[in-house]
């Protein structure tokens, strides 16, 4: 490696840096004999930035040159910005070093589009073929597939990658042709759909032919910008279920927009990053995967944005009144994890503990349940007087409500960006 | 009262546990075997820790509990806590005499407070492996120090054997000034006899391979790189990866 690379290497991570799609899970491999490195199964963070973001991957592009113009992105052709390449050696040997020397999981590589998405996919795919069979390298391995990628390209980049993704960037279709007049739906649901069909058909081969390749095993996963364009969190939350909907998608990520190019006028004026909207999202599409809710539970036609000042769980309690309290000593695993303050955990505690004894407020604390919250909702024998019917929702609602930061206080604004599956 | 004195391995709490049955006497109080026995002491037992006695009390765990169970026990040992060994005897003891499965009940005090205590040595052997780094000698050998809250080195060996199988390396506890070396075949336990000059954790440069600072240079521009500054949050990251690690960093060193 020279001074020549490293400079190289900040250029393209200054423009790798707003993807957020960072996690490496999704896949267990062990070492195999004769190679380097494994995968973990469960995301491993190596490092953490100041702004509190996990790095888990060598995130980078190959190259921030690009011929499209997309108004929300920094590497636009219209910026001036320095611009930079790597060659394929740069980026393996880089990979394997810092892999050896316990910085990273393993590879993220995006790029911008040069001559034309193809070629560019081309040498996308070529780095991680290079990766796994010149350096025998048995890290993670996530690719972006380029919009416009041709179907055999994304094939071949599957045989070599653990993940694939394309990003959505903006929810609706409209929106995303007025900032991106280069890109269309097909553009990047065609190669979405070429991924979810290399899976299925790498898992069907399997079952037949244990030793078939296998075909990005870890899945695909996309990213939306939230707050450049006007969809609401209901609009957004539709599409994340649609694209869950689809066997192969393991993961929707969510971008608070930053305004990196404040002269373009289609874009709104925001001195700061939705950050609250964003996590309230992540928060959503926690409920969705892991506690059973819809979306069209958590934002519906009443209120089709998200409650910034309390969690989507919490304002879906408030607005169905009717079904509590619930009694932790009787309900179902399914029912308790509706109870504001009682998460998947403490659920569980609840019912393996239940037939050794009552459970009470007491036991409910050590469980981890956050009797704060929870204790409006349930009943356990002792304490019925104060639940939601005897308070009021408004109550209820003040007390609870997220308070600004103080000073003294960890900020927690972040704390449930999860990187697991 | 009843005292058992002990020396303060595993083993010896093991064949602690061996001797209370065949006494039929239960401790109430645990001491090492250096510790000053206090005035009151009432009766006291001296274990005398014995491999054979103390392997048969962990098969029998085994074969009582779930291996997950055991590495619990694991777990907690190396957690090093005062007490710790206390609870662990009680706990074992419990095991043994339980029939309905009342180990898994939450509501206990003594088994909530295992549970804490494994959870609390499991987040640090993750941190070891997540925020580790390995710097390359000139002879080609990676040097891993690490300076954990509770002695968890041993628990991420099998993670570094599986990952770093191709290179050779010395992963090192410099708090408690042991390690285990890697020769791409197996790893095994070490002790430093000369151990003065790796404390600080960082290879000198005349040993360094030819390359090693300008990666670590290159990491730590890039995670610097990376950071959005729109978005500061140094708490968060503090939160995030303790800053007791951060020694052996070099995105936050040198
Ligand atoms: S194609 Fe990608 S890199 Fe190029 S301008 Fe659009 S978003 Fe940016």
């Amino acid at each position: 490696m020279t001074e020549q690379t490293l400079e190289k290497l900040k250029i393209l991570a200054e423009s790798a840096k707003y993807d957020v799609s960072c996690a490496s899970s999704g896949v267990s491999r062990k070492n195999r004999p004769g190679t380097i490195g494994s995968a973990a199964g469960w995301g491993i963070c190596h490092s953490f930035t100041e702004d509190g973001r996990c790095v888990a991957l060598l995130k980078i592009m190959l190259t921030n040159h690009c011929i499209y113009d997309c108004a929300y992105c920094i590497n636009r052709r219209s910026n001036d910005i320095p611009r930079a390449t790597l060659s394929v050696t740069e980026v393996t040997d880089m990979t394997i070093e810092f892999y050896r020397r316990n910085y990273i999981e393993g590879l993220f590589l995006s790029s911008g589009v040069v001559r034309n998405p193809d070629y560019t996919m081309e040498r996308i795919a070529r780095i991680a073929k290079d990766l796994r069979n010149v350096h025998h390298y048995n890290g993670y391995i996530h690719l972006k597939s380029i919009p416009g990628a041709s179907r055999e390209l994304v094939n071949e980049a599957g045989l070599y990658a653990d993940r694939l993704s394309v990003n959505v960037e903006i929810p609706t279709e409209a929106n995303l042709r007025m900032l991106a007049p280069e890109k269309d739906y097909q553009s990047i649901y065609k190669p979405m759909f070429y991924i979810q069909e290399g899976v299925m058909a790498s898992a069907d081969e399997r079952k037949r032919f244990r030793h078939a390749p296998r075909f990005a095993p870890a899945g695909q996963s996309t990213q939306m910008i939230v707050g450049a364009t006007n969809e609401n969190d209901k609009d957004i939350l539709r599409l994340a279920t649609t694209l869950y909907q689809r066997p192969s998608m393991k993961r929707v990520y969510y971008s608070g927009y930053i305004h990196v190019n404040s002269y373009d006028n289609r874009l709104p004026a925001l001195n700061q990053s939705p950050l609250k909207r964003e996590n309230r999202l992540y928060q959503a599409d926690w409920l969705m995967r892991f506690y059973g809710f819809r979306f069209d539970e958590i934002a519906d036609d009443s209120s089709p944005n998200l409650d910034l000042e309390i969690d989507p769980k919490l304002a879906w309690a408030l607005r169905h009144p009717e079904v509590f309290p619930v009694d932790v000593n009787k309900a179902d695993y399914a029912l308790l994890l509706r109870v504001p303050g009682i998460g998947v955990k403490s659920a569980q505690l609840i019912v393996s503990s239940r037939k050794f004894g009552r459970i009470t407020s007491d036991t409910l604390t050590k469980m981890g349940a956050v009797m704060k919250k929870a204790k409006y909702f349930i009943v356990c024998g002792e304490l019925s007087a104060h639940t939601i019917h005897e308070t009021g929702e408004e109550f209820v609602r003040r007390v609870l409500t997220d308070k600004k930061p103080s000073k003294k206080m960890p900020d927690k604004r972040q704390l449930t960006l999860n990187f697991t599956d | 009262m009843i005292t058992f004195r002990y020396d303060k391995t595993l083993d010896g709490l093991l064949t602690a546990v061996f001797d209370a049955y065949s006494r039929r006497t239960f401790p109430d109080v645990l001491l090492g075997t250096d510790d000053d026995v206090p005035l009151f002491a009432g009766e006291i037992h001296t274990v005398m820790s014995d491999t054979e006695k103390s392997t048969r009390v962990w098969n029998g765990l085994e074969r009582k509990a779930s291996q997950g169970f055991c590495d619990m026990l694991l777990h907690v040992w190396l957690s090093e806590l005062p007490g710790a060994d206390e609870l662990l005897l009680k706990y074992i003891v419990k095991t043994f005499a339980d029939v309905a499965g009342a180990t898994m009940n939450h509501a206990d005090d003594d088994v909530r407070r295992i549970r804490q205590i494994a959870l609390k040595v499991s987040r640090e052997r993750l941190h070891v492996i997540q925020f580790v780094r390995f710097q390359k000698a000139a002879d080609g050998i990676y040097f891993a120090p690490a300076a954990p809250l509770y002695n968890v080195l041993p628990l991420t060996i099998p993670h570094f054997c599986d990952r770093f199988a191709d290179q050779m390396w010395l992963a090192y506890d410099i708090r408690r000034r042991y390690g285990y070396f890697y020769d791409m075949k197996k790893a095994v336990e070490v002790t430093l006899e000369n151990d003065e000059n790796l404390l600080d954790g960082k290879l000198d440069e005349s040993i360094m391979a030819e390359d090693e600072k300008l990666f670590q240079q290159a990491w730590k521009d890039y995670t610097k790189a990376l950071t959005i500054k729109e978005r500061l949050n140094p708490r968060l990251q503090r939160q995030n990866m303790p800053a007791r690690f951060w020694k052996y960093m070099p995105e936050k060193n040198r």
